[in-house]
């Protein structure tokens, strides 16, 4: 699959540079890394209505397989630059920012009045004090439970760490895996991560840590980990899980094997897809774990960007002004299934993303996920911590030794 | 082509060397430093074409990667020197060293493709019908890709629905997945090297047998010999140069393991199926590796250990050349 994706990157890449020189002054060309059907249809209507407006510009959409574009980008941008590329907040974006590859977009912010409109996902755009792209969409993070199987076992939704854990617990006595998940391609056990750390210490001090501010031999740190190993040692989660991809893990959730799964909204597609009915499917916020700490919550957030050499600035920005409207961001977001960024777009019909949204309104701050908080090499080793703790939970002391080492050479 | 490849080598010679007709006093002289250097010029010219491109694409990118690993750059922004500052990381990164040692594990074990490749082919080396059919079908896994070699793996260990764990099931040891468990899963993926590996052997020897001398053999009957000294003083011994090859290619093919480790691991469970090449990938390449230069001193690394093989082998090829082998 990741070779596939590697060669069908490169082969993208040689494709641009044979049509690109083909392309005329009033083209905006547009890199998308969305192929799943949804996003698709949703990006295809957002051209479909820009093109309506601005009749002059001719729009070329080219469509890359999502993991394969996450390397080809730093081709592209270099090489070959589009006008449009889609990519995403915090520090994710921070390696073209600092290369001077994108554009500064400041201007687009404050000639829409986006500085208003988007304020929440603002700090997440903004790298040295200017804006370096837009938002467009975004969606919870939470916990995706079989509400048919809580039922059944007499289990009330969890509102506090203990009542997980106690839920945990009988679910297992009864032969159900509470948690399901698929390690495998590190990312989900960052989710876990961020929800404990957030729970346990706060948004303050997360965003401390993943900014290189704090030691990870912390005993902060380590009373997360220490948290987190009270659903680790009894076995809590699904076995295997380092083999399992985050799709791999969903069928446990499906035959019930498994009860609950912490996720990103993009997952109940999947459920459903999978089989699960709309009224099987329950959601809850990451239950409170120290109280009186705020709860702040994972929302990680998509954005669209104009690379520092692209040709066609002028439309790029138009572009980026239409994406950012309220009544676009709604329509986009009906289709994709997640929540529009713009405050003044229209809320959401779907029970679940209603949920999600009203959580999201509700929270004391959003943090985008560990692996765009944190830098690259950073995230990446922690994750690889992270996985490794899930697995060996008795390791944790020599894992946060080995992260705060990493943490001392990535931050300098 | 032929005058530019002719230029460098020709620089010693008179400028007007490549010119239009002249006199013929001076063609002569002309002619003559041609005719006298022809059997030195001679071989550099054919030799330049494939001189040209393993300068180009093998001497240059050494260089580049040395050059590299001596910076701190994220393969887009600006590059700074730091000196070594690389190579005294790596000698402090674990993961490095796991990476090495799974690159040991792969050299060691990968060998036994070339003892069962030649089991194999002893057993296939028989005039029955149908042997064709046979010998393609043991040769099948070396022509599918890697790619699918790894996928079918990953099924055969998949936790719940794998074959293997069906069959460990039945002998009774359950709930072991051999790639999400750090003890096995080097091991795991080795083994699914071997299977495309020992094909590879397998059709050298099988060559390799065709070439057998039947004389040698005859005589041997005639004095006696028979299975395992038959096969140990007879066979093996002739089987030399399809020996010498089988090694190299395994050698190199366990250093080079790349396909296998990013197709059913990506390197997990938390990095402890990594080896050299994939590590490399990782710093430099993927989605989270922005350090090009820290992935060139791994490559550094793992070319200098390629280089203590390379140089065997020549030695050797240079050794087996002038005794006329």
């Amino acid at each position: 699959m990741f070779n596939f994706c590697k060669t069908a990157a490169g082969g993208f890449a040689a494709a641009f540079m044979i049509t690109s020189s083909a392309y005329a002054a009033g083209d905006l060309v547009i890199n998308l890394d969305q192929t799943d059907p949804a996003p698709k249809k949703a990006f295809e209507d957002i051209v479909a209505g820009f093109s309506k407006e601005n009749p002059d510009v001719n729009v070329i959409v080219n469509t890359m397989h999502k993991e394969g574009y996450k390397t080809s980008i730093r081709n592209f941008l270099t090489a070959d630059a589009p006008d449009l590329a889609t990519w995403y907040a915090g520090n994710r974006m921070a390696p073209f920012v600092n290369a001077g590859l994108f554009e500064d977009v400041s201007d687009v912010w404050e000639e829409n009045g986006l500085n208003e409109q988007l304020k929440s996902a603002a700090a997440s755009m903004t790298i040295d004090g200017k804006k370096w792209g837009v938002p467009y969409t975004y969606y919870q993070w939470g916990i995706y439970y079989r509400k048919d199987i809580f039922e059944e076992k007499g289990i009330a939704v969890p509102t506090s760490w203990d009542e997980l854990v106690a839920a945990s617990a009988k679910l297992k006595a009864a032969g159900i895996d509470p948690f399901t998940i698929g390690t495998k391609a590190l990312w989900p056990t960052g989710g876990w991560f961020d929800y404990m750390n957030l729970r346990v210490n706060g948004y303050e001090f997360h965003m401390d840590l993943t900014a290189g501010k704090v030691p990870y031999t912390d005993p902060r740190v380590k009373a997360t980990f220490d948290k987190w190993a009270e659903l680790v040692k009894p076995g809590y989660y699904n076995a295997n899980h380092a083999a399992l991809d985050w799709q791999e893990a969903v069928p446990a959730l499906v035959q019930g094997k498994a009860a609950m799964y912490l996720m990103g909204n993009f997952a109940v597609d999947v459920f459903k897809n999978g089989g699960l009915k709309e009224e099987q499917i329950g959601f809850m916020q990451f239950p409170e774990i120290t109280p009186g700490i705020p709860m702040a919550e994972d929302a990680p957030t998509d954005t669209i960007h104009i690379p520092a050499n692209a040709k066609n600035k002028e439309d790029a920005k138009k572009f980026l002004a239409y994406m950012a409207r309220a009544d676009v961001q709604t329509a986009t977001n009906v289709t994709l299934g997640q929540l529009p960024v713009n405050s003044g777009a229209e809320r959401p019909e779907e029970r679940i993303l209603q949920q999600g949204f009203d959580m999201l309104s509700n929270a004391y701050a959003l943090a985008q996920f560990y692996d765009r908080d944190a830098p690259a090499a950073m995230a990446k080793a922690g994750m690889e911590g992270f996985q490794e703790f899930m697995v060996k939970p008795e390791r944790a002391d020599a894992i946060l030794d080995r992260l705060e080492k990493i943490r001392t050479r990535v931050y300098k | 082509m032929s005058e530019q490849a002719l230029a460098p080598v020709s620089s010693g010679n008179s400028p007007k060397f490549s010119g239009g007709p002249a006199t013929s006093g001076a063609s002569k002289t002309r002619s003559s430093k041609w005719i006298a250097n022809q059997r030195k010029l001679a071989p550099w010219l054919f030799l330049a074409p494939g001189v040209v491109m393993f300068l180009v694409y093998v001497i240059a990118p050494i260089g580049q990667s040395l050059w590299i690993s001596l910076y701190e750059w994220d393969g887009i922004g600006v590059k700074t020197f730091i000196g070594i500052a690389n190579y005294i990381e790596l000698i402090d990164d674990e993961a490095f060293y796991t990476a090495l040692y799974n690159n040991v594990l792969w050299l060691v074990l990968y060998m036994l493709a070339v003892p069962a490749g030649l089991l194999i082919a002893i057993f296939l080396n028989q005039t029955v019908t149908g042997i064709r059919i046979y010998k393609s079908l043991f040769f099948f896994p070396f022509v599918i890709s890697q790619i699918v070699v790894g996928l079918i793996f990953s099924w055969f260990y998949a936790p719940n629905f794998g074959l293997f764990t069906k069959l460990l099931e039945f002998v009774g040891i359950e709930g072991i997945a051999i790639l999400a468990d750090e003890r096995f899963v080097t091991y795991g993926i080795i083994v699914a090297g071997l299977w495309p590996q020992i094909a590879y052997c397998m059709i050298l020897y099988l060559t390799g047998l065709n070439n057998v001398s039947p004389d040698q053999i005859e005589a041997a009957r005639l004095d006696g010999a028979k299975g395992w000294k038959m096969l140990w003083y007879i066979i093996i011994p002739q089987l030399r140069p399809a020996t010498f090859i089988a090694v190299v290619v395994t050698i190199i093919g366990a250093l080079r393991s790349f396909d296998l480790v990013s197709i059913m691991t990506s390197g997990g469970p938390y990095g402890s199926s990594r080896v050299l090449s994939y590590y490399m990938y990782e710093q430099a390449l993927s989605e989270y590796g922005f350090r090009m230069g820290y992935g060139a001193s791994i490559a550094v690394v793992l070319f200098a250990i390629m280089m203590v093989f390379i140089t065997l082998f020549i030695v050797r090829m240079l050794k087996d050349e002038r005794e006329g082998y």
